[in-house]
């Protein structure tokens, strides 16, 4: 999959990973079939390069941020943009849909997260979330909470049930934050090479996992498809492998020569993504090579 | 069930059908569940339901019609035989079985009709009847239907006979009634087609009021609708046929009236059927001569002859109901109040009639014209004015009956320069049309014009000002203003824009300075050119008056031609300034220090944890399908409380805790840990906890210090104890130059990018360029910006964000520092910085600020820069495995860098092996060289 321009993110469609989203700073969004590498569509229509992109759950929309300020909703099949909301004042970092696809939410640089409702025609959006003192460099969604890990070192977690906000300190500027699967923990990562395994309830340290290099970009983290390992990007151009109870550095994939910028993994399988520069591989149990392997 | 039992016992009655006899060992039939219950038809035929709205259950051969073959067709059966028999198909015939049946529309089974439901007493209905017995073949043919009564009775009925009603009674309080002098006259109509309340069952009351006793009172009277019957005849407008029983019976031998209004003669008329009810049924509905079936026959030419008709239509005498509302108002009688109250119907109470009537509208006649007033307009001729005609002029205004001088104001088109100039008031011009004025220099006109001021000022000031300030008043007065004056007196008063300057308030804050602009204004749109002294108060000074007449002249110039364009551009503030308050968030995030603390001890949980109430939005928890926390709450967001505006607590929170007791606390506590530091100093191994948590202030102080040489004696206390680590080294120093600068080009090279960053340039080139002569003897200079540093170190660590401090506990590792530095030189960025664009085919690392730091050596080591820079890495690597470690052995090294050099090369080893110390020397003396 040869990109042109840098990839940011690669991103699994939420529910059945059978598609791949890639955006760069070609200012456009491109759809792959990430086991045969094939490229299905290219969605264009940012001004400037795309920083994240997300799917709904039914694969039906897309929503897509980028250093335009504006975050845009696209249709999957017709490639056209359905609706482009514009009120950020800086990039939009990071995008994310909720859980049935009609709202919206996205980080930006000006440290304020953007509730957009895609159902009604409202231009402004339904919340604005600007409790952060820095930029928004990562939002989660899950089905009552809106996890967001701010520069300015926290972790924020609005539980709407609740009504309540709950903020962490990791001290570090957050570059990634990512609940569990099973919903009871967050993982954090930090521009000080560490990543950190928060019970969501409490904030209380469960695990750390270090070793890899995360000193200046803004790079992913998530965990593994059935909440075993934690993975984390690296700036040596490796993905870190740690198993999640012992913190033990498990495998250290090397990627190839440059920062692994992104990666993303399968909900269901035990398949990874990765970007790096203008390329994103995807990368299987050696089991699978037969039709995976490095893309 | 009993029945069933004994077919003996006779004498019981059974109802309803019967259980079947259980059998011997069988279950109890359970009863069928609910949902299996269904509706069927008596041919067991499923019956769906349809809805309320569509028809209830289904009918027929689905719907359609009665079977399968459609309508059951009734056999044939031939006419010839039974041509009798035919009869004449009633609704029933098409009807099925179930409308025939107990709930259909025509029960077959016996149950109360409607005509049994409550026509007891229903007056209405009654009267109708009656009516229709009156005018039916038969009269009184309905009197069947007194007889018989039915029970049944709506619930009101029920409800008021309780309360003491009772039928024929009208509905509200008892009343008193007053016995009537006499009966009305049937010759008084009532007009209109309301009728008189008792008016008409009237017949029978008014026969039994001639005996009213005292303190009596009595239910009132039923009140009767009108009814309305439609016209269904040809007959011409309230047409009704003579009054069979006047003109049978001869109760009135008056004059008929064919003509007079119906609702009263239909009143009487049923009235009286009521009354002769018992003696006659007669027959009604003829106008003349008597039917066949009148017995007495013989009076009828008594009273009823022809004369008593009208032959011929003509006006009728006063009184006569012809003219209905619209009769004159002589014809109204005297009794016409009464007859409004008739018309009113029943005061409500509390209220009476007014006594007096409505007073009329005054009318005012139009002025009555003059005698000699012709009504044609007369043009006066007009004379052009010139001097020579002006007396003419004169004599004509005189005879318009108007002042000269006015004449100017409404006929300026006629003025010419000059008359304007005399209307301003300015001196006029003799002989040539040309101004004198334009021959003089701009000296003398100013003379000019300061002197006829002056003199002006000096006769108003005279006037209006107390001895005292009149004294003062004499002095010469000052001329700035004063040339200005007439430049912008003219500019205002030809411009249209000055009536909207006085929409503007530019002086609100002071009244009476506003008002006296104000007046200012309207002087200057009369165009009166002193209208700047008349409006000033007279009792201030000189300096004051001169001053208000600059801002009044400008005021009224900038108003009045930029309000519009800039009022547009702006809009309200969100607060009021006068408000000293301001929103803020109830909760904030605080005690960061605190939280650092926690986070370098890894205690997180409680102490790293801030937990606000927060309220989303409700459509937002409609979106994610999640009920409203707070239900009651219109507040969206954080709950936000007003405080003190100018408070400096509610912008600025990493300054507030910095004055925290915890934090004063930790930082006291600093000096104590580098003095034990001191006293086991050798051990560089040594990986206490104490020394891990070292501040970071004093860490980043050492290093500058290592860097700057010698110290000096100026210092903060926290200095002075670094200072005793240096001193004791410093014997060494000079030997160990050369491995010192190596380190630092090796190791810490890092921190002085930061430096670079911190002190822009002229500082950082001074220090760089005299590390590298080394001037043993440091000059006082150099004492002076170490204090500098010091301060501008401190002030940045608190301006800095938390990103900055959060780094800063391991400052000699490199990569922390990008994003600090990062931060500094382009502000535009926030955050962790993207991955850079990377190029697949190079084979370098694109590491965008590593090869800007690098970049100063590229010439020269081109070919060592890949190797090193997989030194570096490997080094980098090495690092973290032995994180916590290497960290606190650094930052003992900066501390004490001198003391140990040699071990400290040792242990680089690995790293530096390579390079060779001048090499490392050269590279940095380079370094600053290139920068110069």
């Amino acid at each position: 999959m040869e990109i042109l321009g840098a990839v940011t993110p690669a991103r699994c469609s939420p529910v059945d990973g059978n598609y791949c989203l890639t955006c760069g700073s070609d200012k456009t969004l491109k759809l792959w079939n990430p086991l045969r590498g094939m490229l299905l569509r290219t969605y264009s229509g940012h001004g400037y390069e795309v920083l994240d992109a997300a799917g709904s759950f039914d694969n039906s929309s897309l929503c897509s941020g980028g250093g335009d300020k504006a975050v845009v909703l696209w249709d999957v099949a017709s490639g056209q943009v359905v609706r482009k909301f514009r009120g950020h004042a800086g990039k939009v970092n990071t995008v994310q849909f909720n859980e049935e696809a009609t709202v919206i939410l996205s980080g930006s640089i000006d440290s304020s997260i953007r509730c957009w409702d895609c159902r009604s025609r409202r231009p402004e959006p339904v919340q604005t979330l600007d409790e952060a003192r820095d930029g928004i460099s990562s939002v989660k969604v899950s089905d009552h909470e809106v996890l967001a890990g701010s520069v300015d070192g926290r972790v924020r977690r609005y539980d709407l049930r609740m009504g309540q906000l709950f903020s962490d300190y990791v001290g570090s500027p957050i570059t990634c934050t990512c609940f569990s699967r099973d919903g009871q923990c967050t993982l954090v990562s930090s521009l000080d090479s560490t990543l950190r395994l928060l019970d969501k309830d409490t904030g209380e340290l469960l695990g750390e996992y270090t070793g890899h290099k995360n000193w200046e970009y803004k790079l992913d983290c998530c965990l593994s498809e059935r909440d075993t390992h934690v993975v984390s990007c690296s700036e040596d151009g490796k993905v870190f492998f740690w198993d999640l109870v012992e913190g033990a550095l498990a495998l250290a994939l090397p990627v190839g020569p440059g920062v692994v910028q992104s990666l993303a993994y399968h909900p269901t399988e035990p398949c990874l993504l990765t970007a790096m520069g203008g390329s994103v591989q995807c990368w299987r149990e050696e089991a699978y090579e037969a039709e995976g392997g490095t893309g | 069930m009993a029945a069933l039992d004994s077919d003996s016992d006779e004498d019981l009655v059974s109802y309803g059908t019967g259980l079947e006899p259980l059998e011997e060992g069988e279950r109890p039939k359970k009863p069928i569940p609910l949902q299996d219950q269904t509706v069927r038809d008596e041919k067991g035929r499923y019956k769906r339901f349809h809805g309320a709205f569509s028809g209830g259950f289904s009918a027929g051969y689905f719907n359609t019609v009665g079977s399968k073959e459609g309508w059951t067709p009734s056999s044939f059966v031939s006419s010839r035989q039974n041509r009798a028999d035919r009869s004449v198909l009633g609704p029933e015939d098409f009807m099925d079985e179930e409308d025939l049946s107990e709930f259909g529309i025509a029960p077959k089974a016996i149950v109360t009709t409607d005509d049994f439901a409550s026509k007891t007493k229903d007056r209405i209905r009654e009267k109708a009847r009656q009516l229709a017995a009156a005018t039916a073949p038969i009269p009184g043919a309905t009197l069947l239907d007194d007889l018989i009564t039915p029970t049944k009775l709506s619930v009101g009925f029920e409800l008021l006979r309780k309360m003491g009603w009772k039928e024929g009674q009208g509905i509200g309080p008892r009343v008193k009634r007053r016995p009537r002098r006499q009966k009305p006259d049937p010759g008084v109509k009532i007009y209109g087609c309301a009728l008189p309340p008792g008016g008409s069952e009237g017949s029978e009351v008014e026969e039994d009021d001639d005996y009213l006793p005292e303190n009596v009172t009595f239910a009132p009277k039923d009140v009767t609708p009108v009814d309305f019957t439609p016209k269904d005849n040809v007959h011409g407008l309230a047409y009704k046929g003579l009054d069979p029983h006047q003109a049978l019976f001869g109760t009135s031998g008056e004059h008929f009236n064919l003509f007079s209004g119906g609702p009263e003669g239909a009143n009487n008329l049923l009235g009286d059927i009521g009354v002769n009810k018992g003696r006659k049924l007669g027959i009604s509905g003829q106008a003349f001569g008597v039917g066949a079936l009148e017995e007495e026959d013989d009076d009828i030419y008594a009273t009823e002859t022809l004369s008593k008709y009208d032959t011929v239509l003509k006006d009728e005498e006063p009184g006569d109901g012809l003219y209905g509302w619209t009769a004159p108002r002589q014809y109204k009688s005297q009794k016409e109040t009464e007859k409004d109250l008739r018309y009113v119907g029943r005061i409500l109470d509390g209220f009476s009639l007014a006594s007096k009537p409505l007073s009329s509208k005054k009318i005012y006649p139009p002025p009555e014209l003059p005698r000699d007033y012709r009504p044609v307009h007369y043009f006066r001729p007009v004379v052009a004015a010139t001097s020579e005609n002006s007396h003419l002029l004169q004599v004509l205004s005189e005879s318009a009956g108007k002042p000269v001088h006015d004449h100017g104001t409404h006929s300026r088109h006629q003025l010419n320069a000059s008359k304007r100039g005399e209307l301003l008031g300015e001196t006029p011009t003799q002989g040539a049309t040309t101004s004198v004025l334009e021959f003089l220099s701009q000296k003398d006109k100013e003379r000019l014009k300061e002197m006829k001021q002056a003199t002006e000022l000096k006769a108003a000031q005279l006037k209006a000002r107390s001895l005292a300030q009149s004294a003062s008043s004499s002095r010469p007065q000052p001329s700035p203003p004063d040339v200005g004056h007439r430049s912008w007196h003219m500019v205002l008063s030809a411009g249209t824009a000055a009536t909207r300057a006085s929409d503007f308030k530019p002086f609100a804050k002071d009244p009476e300075k506003q008002k006296r602009y104000e007046a200012f204004l309207v002087n200057m749109k009369r165009g009166q050119r002193d209208a700047l002294e008349r409006c000033l108060d007279p009792s201030m000074t000189e300096w004051e008056r001169g001053r208000e007449r600059d801002e009044f002249a400008r005021a009224a110039v900038l108003y009045a031609s930029s309000h519009s364009t800039l009022s547009s551009r702006f809009t309200h503030a969100k607060e009021e300034d006068d408000s000293e308050q301001v929103e803020v968030p109830r909760d904030q995030e605080n005690d960061v220090n605190d939280k650092q603390s926690a986070v370098k001890m890894k205690m997180f949980g409680k102490l790293t944890r801030d937990t606000f109430e927060w309220h989303p939005d409700k459509l937002l928890c409609k979106r994610f399908n999640v009920p409203d926390p707070y239900p009651d709450s219109t507040l969206v967001g954080l709950p936000r409380v007003k405080r003190d505006k100018y408070s400096v607590f509610n912008f600025l929170t990493i300054p507030e805790t910095a004055s925290s007791p915890a934090a004063q606390a930790s930082s006291e506590k600093v000096p104590q840990r580098q003095g034990s530091d001191k006293s086991r100093k050798p051990s560089r191994w040594d990986t206490s906890k104490q020394e891990k948590k070292e501040d970071s202030i004093s860490e980043f102080l050492s290093l500058a210090r290592s860097k700057v040489g010698p110290p000096k004696q100026e210092s903060g206390p926290s200095v002075n104890e670094e200072e005793e680590h240096v001193t004791e080294s410093l014997p060494d120093k000079v030997v160990n130059k050369g491995v010192d600068s190596q380190t630092e080009g090796e190791g810490s090279r890092p921190s002085m990018d930061l430096f670079k960053a911190i002190f822009a340039s002229s500082s950082d080139e001074k220090s760089s360029s005299s590390e590298d002569e080394q001037g043993d003897s440091e000059d006082d200079q150099e004492g002076t910006r170490e204090a500098d540093f010091q301060n501008s170190r401190e002030t940045d660590l608190v301006e800095t964000s938390p990103v900055a401090q959060a780094t800063e506990p391991a400052p000699q590792e490199p990569a922390p520092f990008f994003p600090i530095q990062k931060m500094q030189v382009d502000a535009e960025e926030f955050g962790p910085r993207l991955p850079p664009v990377f190029c697949p085919n190079a084979r370098q690392k694109p590491e965008v600020p590593q090869k800007e730091k690098h970049k100063k050596n590229k010439e020269k080591h081109k070919t060592k820069k890949e190797h090193r820079r997989k030194k570096e890495k490997k080094k980098k690597h090495r690092k973290h495995k032995h994180k916590s470690k290497q960290k606190s052995r650094k930052s003992e090294k900066s501390s004490s860098s001198e003391s140990t050099d040699s071990s400290d090369s040792e242990s680089e080893g690995e790293g530096t092996a390579d390079l060779s110390p001048q090499e490392l020397l050269r590279r940095l003396k380079h370094l600053p060289l290139r920068r110069q």
